[in-house]
């Protein structure tokens, strides 16, 4: 992307995500051997991260927004299973998985532009 | 481990050769994705190595540059980051009493806190039970200093990569960063709300923002999370542990 002049949005997400960050990290710190984590509120807090995540990287599976969003559902849908596949059977070995994952995805891309069987 | 007494400079050794190894590797490859990420966003490459920089905390900087793609306001990603990063809360209540010793001085877990994240903190919660006190923090800040940095250049690396190998090549390093993070979810499904949140969140969150472009991030994640938590029991859990 070229920069017209000075575009300060950037920044000030980057700033805002520091704050917003380093003020957990830094609460953690002035919490910690006072309180309990194993009280319901934190699980209920991690559910609440794990399905916002849950939900981004499914959006970004289906519905990404960048160039991916030209590559057909199919091929991405394919690449996201035998990621978890290859991921399960060899024994959760997160390297393997999220390389066929890739592997998946730029074949099949390949595959479409080289021979237009799309 | 050395048998000789750990001086402060032999534990950040130490901790830097951990770093050297298999969750460093797997930390920096997972960061090309991001690089890659950067490439096609708003954002400079130096906005993305500031990102790793000052973030350190993957899920919630792929969060934050999606979100501005998409043209959320900072209201949104300020919310969003807090509901993603608030589990670094809990993670540094329980690390910090192992990490410092009596005469660790007050403010140095606050500059040292900056560098708590999974890697690190999984790591640190595994190693330093077993190192003598006062030279935790230095073991913590020698595997820190590795990724760190390796982070940065992973960023950098998938930036450069992203615009200089072929299209299928640079499609396939952005599709990393969903990849990546559904395996390492999957990986540990042993407790019955967090797959449930899993579960409802990846269901509600692309069809939330067909609807809600803007909030379905946050919705998502309020909606599906908190009924994951009671359909996975989490308030009867509460009851047990209370009587």
């Amino acid at each position: 992307m070229t920069e017209t002049l000075t575009n300060w949005g950037p920044y000030i997400a980057l700033a805002i995500t520091f704050a917003v960050t380093y003020g957990w990290r830094a609460l953690g710190v002035a919490l910690s051997g006072r309180i309990r984590t194993d009280s319901p509120i934190f699980e209920w807090v991690t559910c609440v991260a794990y399905a916002l995540l849950a939900g981004l990287i499914a959006r970004m599976i289906v519905l990404p927004l960048g160039s991916l969003a030209e590559t057909p559902m199919i091929d991405r849908l394919s690449a996201a299973l035998l990621a978890l596949a290859v991921f399960l059977l060899t024994r959760k070995n997160l390297f393997l998985g999220v390389f066929s994952g890739f592997a998946c995805l730029v074949l099949l891309t390949w595959g479409r532009a080289g021979f237009a069987f799309g | 481990m050395p048998a000789r007494p750990l001086t402060h400079t032999r534990a950040f050794a130490h901790g830097f050769r951990d770093g050297l190894s298999v969750p460093g590797f797997v930390l920096i490859s997972s960061f090309l994705g991001f690089g890659a990420l950067i490439r096609q966003s708003e954002f400079t490459l130096f906005q993305g190595l500031l990102s790793t920089a000052t973030g350190w905390a993957l899920p919630a900087q792929i969060a934050m540059v999606e979100l501005y793609t998409a043209g959320a306001s900072f209201l949104v990603i300020a919310l969003a980051v807090a509901l993603t990063n608030v589990r670094l809360l809990p993670m540094t209540v329980v690390l910090m009493p192992i990490l410092r010793s009596r005469s660790t001085p007050r403010w140095v877990p606050y500059v040292i806190v900056h560098w708590l994240a999974i890697t690190g903190w999984a790591q640190a919660l595994r190693v330093c039970p077993e190192l003598p006190r006062p030279v935790r923090i230095s073991y913590f800040m020698g595997f820190s200093m590795v990724l760190w940095p390796g982070a940065m250049l992973g960023t950098m690396l998938g930036y450069y990569l992203a615009g200089s190998v072929p299209l299928a090549i640079s499609l396939g390093l952005v599709f990393l960063n969903p990849i990546y993070f559904m395996l390492v979810f999957a990986s540990d499904l042993r407790i019955k709300t967090r797959v449930w949140a899993l579960c409802l969140g990846a269901l509600l969150g692309p069809v939330l923002h067909l609807y809600l472009p803007d909030m379905s991030l946050l919705v998502t994640g309020l909606v599906a999370g908190s009924l994951a938590f009671v359909i996975g029991g989490g308030l009867s859990r509460k009851k047990q542990s209370a009587s």
